[in-house]
């Protein structure tokens, strides 16, 4: 098995952890965990596709490494929002719960 | 002419994009009460680009910015397109109205205190805007997750203005969802990319072919995009984000942040994809589009506040965005009226973006006004607020397609397309949809107009600029449609607009409404009828339970996995 390829089946693990996280994990902050898991496996999918270098020709392509950067960035960023949104929520309710306060009955 | 060969103003994208993001950093550096001035004097600088770029456009020319002056497939290309001018030109049109409108509620007058809502409101408009213009124009589907990353940035911060607890779940319930989104489509760009080496929509639109890779990648931006367009049974963040933010946010999240990620399905499925979607997946989206217009109207129609009523109202109508997708091909599954099928989407588009931010505007009028928006209490507002109730009625009418709004003419061109191809299905669905939100319409009638028991008391007096700018965005949905049948469409559409059977028709869709609200809504219309109804409020409380149910995570995102396996499984099978 080439290494390309043991990257490519890591990702594919890595997405299917995040996915299944982000369904069965009620907390949010494990929500974002879980994003983040599954991020990282689009990542290490672009990076072991670079390697096989589709469009240059080259020992790997340099173009996604230019790209991943900048996804990384804007991961970073909105984990960063998330868990800016989450203090602020905690700080207001005093729970961490998603779920739809109970409806009222006027 | 090469594709990438820059042209002749095409600085003019660049500075459509730059401008809200260097007067962000403006208003950011100047603080306090600078950001609204900033905003104010950005207004009719961005009118002015964009109605340049529109003018180049009408000349004939393509305007192409390259970033650095590289050329794909190393760099980046800016792009405005027939699509991009005529959002661009909505957009900029839409913000201005929302800003006169926010004036009121977000001002800040030299005797008052600068607050911290207000300096938010200022920024993310700025930000909401410079994403959306970039979404527009962008040729490259990284740029365009960038794009709409700093869309869902910008978003999210407006539902959570107030900062109260609910909206604050509602802005992290609306941000985890839509990077889960975000995340899928990256990773089906990330597959294209290792197809075929090049993320530039031309380029691209030329390599790819119909195989597993494209059919996995479409199938995954699409649903990552659904997601973050809240298409029902995705729309587990929007009635309690749109429903809860002050009305000017909800007007820019429902009329404009949804665009965004719907235009860009609106790409991929028409200008980097025609060759790999198949018309049986277009069949999927449609199919949720007509679930999302009945489940979306009947649940409007059961709500007791106005804002929820409006939210859930664009649930319905985003709906309709997706009816496009089947129109785009003959009965042969080939995709032979893109363009057909794009011009209606665009003018639905518009359509609802003047529209419902006029409604919104409206209900947040009447919430300021009355100091409540129960539905059942509305009774007098018509005396008290007639020109927020008009603005209200103006949106709701351009919204159900009477003639000439931009829905009227989007029906039109579909349903010539429906009948051309023998989608008939697709016709009933077409015009059965405008009864139901012909159906909130009467429904709000019926209420506004009545006569209150007691003479209303302590009506807080409201902005007039407010006011107006919730009217003339309405009326705008109008003239916007006007606009496009004597420019780019042909005026055939027109031509039979005021036949005997078109007016039947709007008269039976009025009737249908009427019923509609009649038996669906909570508290009955009128008295007589109280008894007939047990077995359809019945149904009407079935909905509710059933939009609770897929408005769960699990079930959303499980709905979005089997979306995502339904569609990769028409693809394939063509």
């Amino acid at each position: 098995m080439s290494v390309e390829m043991l990257f490519a089946l890591c990702a594919c693990l890595l997405i299917g952890i995040g996915l299944y996280g982000l369904i069965v994990l009620p907390h949010p902050l494990r929500k974002l965990v879980a994003f983040n898991i599954m991020g990282s496996g689009v990542f290490v999918l672009f990076g072991a596709l670079a390697k096989r270098g589709a469009a240059a020709g080259m020992l790997a392509d340099p173009v996604p490494q230019a790209l991943l950067i900048t996804a990384i960035v804007v991961a970073f960023a909105a984990t960063a929002v998330a868990v800016a949104l989450l203090l602020r929520l905690i700080e207001a309710t005093g729970s961490a719960s998603l779920a739809d306060a109970p409806a009222s009955k006027d | 002419m090469d594709a990438w060969t820059p042209t002749y103003g095409a600085g003019l994208l660049a500075a459509a994009v730059l401008l809200p993001f260097v007067a962000m950093l403006l208003g950011l550096a100047l603080g306090g009460r600078w950001m609204q001035r900033v905003v104010f004097a950005l207004m009719p600088l961005q009118l002015a680009v964009s109605a340049a770029i529109a003018w180049f456009w009408l000349r004939g020319d393509t305007l192409v910015y390259l970033l650095g002056g590289w050329a794909p497939p190393l760099g980046i290309a800016l792009r405005a397109d027939g699509a991009a001018v005529a959002m661009l030109l909505a957009v900029a049109v839409v913000v201005c109205g929302i800003g006169l409108y926010a004036r009121a509620d977000f001002g800040t007058p030299p005797e008052a205190r600068e607050s911290r809502a207000a300096f938010g409101y200022w920024l993310l408009l700025l930000a909401v805007w410079g994403a959306l213009n970039l979404v527009f124009v962008s040729g490259d589907l990284f740029t365009l997750y960038v794009a709409l990353e700093l869309l869902t940035f910008a978003g999210v911060p407006l539902v959570c203005l107030a900062g109260s607890g609910e909206t604050l779940r509602a802005a992290l319930r609306y941000l985890l969802f839509a990077l889960c989104g975000s995340v899928l489509y990256l990773l089906g760009a990330v597959l294209l990319y290792g197809g075929y080496g090049t993320l530039d929509i031309p380029l691209l639109a030329d390599a790819v072919r119909p195989e597993p890779i494209a059919w996995a990648a479409l199938a995954l931006m699409t649903v990552g995009l659904l997601a973050k367009t809240a298409l029902f049974p995705l729309h587990i963040w929007l009635p309690p984000a749109h429903g809860g933010a002050p009305a000017a946010a909800s007007a820019v999240l429902s009329a404009l942040v949804i665009k965004g990620s719907w235009f860009l399905v609106l790409r991929l499925w028409l200008d980097v994809m025609p060759g790999v979607a198949t018309a049986s997946a277009a069949q999927l989206l449609a199919a949720l589009g007509a679930a999302a217009i009945v489940v979306g109207s009947v649940v409007a129609l059961r709500q007791q506040r106005l804002k929820l009523l409006v939210a859930y109202s664009t649930v319905a109508q985003i709906g309709y965005l997706f009816l496009l997708f089947p129109m785009a091909f003959d009965a042969d599954g080939v995709m032979a009226w893109g363009e057909l099928a794009q011009a209606a989407g665009l003018l639905q588009a518009i359509a609802h973006a003047t529209a419902k931010a006029g409604m919104f505007m409206a209900a947040g009028l009447i919430y300021a006004a009355l100091g409540h928006d129960r539905i059942d209490d509305l009774a007098g507002a018509a005396r008290a607020l007639p020109l927020a109730v008009a603005a209200f009625f103006i949106g709701g009418l351009a919204l159900m397609g009477v003639l000439p709004s931009g829905a009227y003419l989007a029906k039109k061109l579909l349903l010539a397309s429906a009948d051309e191809s023998g989608q008939w299905w697709w016709t009933w669905v077409l015009t059965g949809g405008a009864a139901f939100t012909a159906g909130y319409v009467v429904l709000i009638a019926a209420r506004v107009f009545r006569r209150p028991a007691a003479p209303l008391q302590g009506v807080k007096p409201v902005s007039l600029l407010s006011q107006w700018a919730a009217l003339g965005l309405t009326l705008a949905s109008f003239a916007l449609a006007l606009a496009a049948v004597y420019g780019p469409l042909s005026d055939e559409l027109l031509s039979k607009a005021l036949s005997l059977k078109e007016l039947g028709t709007m008269a039976l869709t009025f009737a249908a409404g009427a019923l509609l609200a009649a038996a669906l809504s909570r508290k009955p219309l009128f008295a007589p009828q109280a008894a007939a109804r047990g077995g359809v409020a019945m149904l009407g409380a079935a909905f509710e339970g059933g939009d609770r149910f897929v408005r769960r995570w699990p079930s959303a995102m499980l709905a979005l996995l089997l979306i995502a396996g339904g569609c990769v499984w028409l693809l394939v099978r063509g």
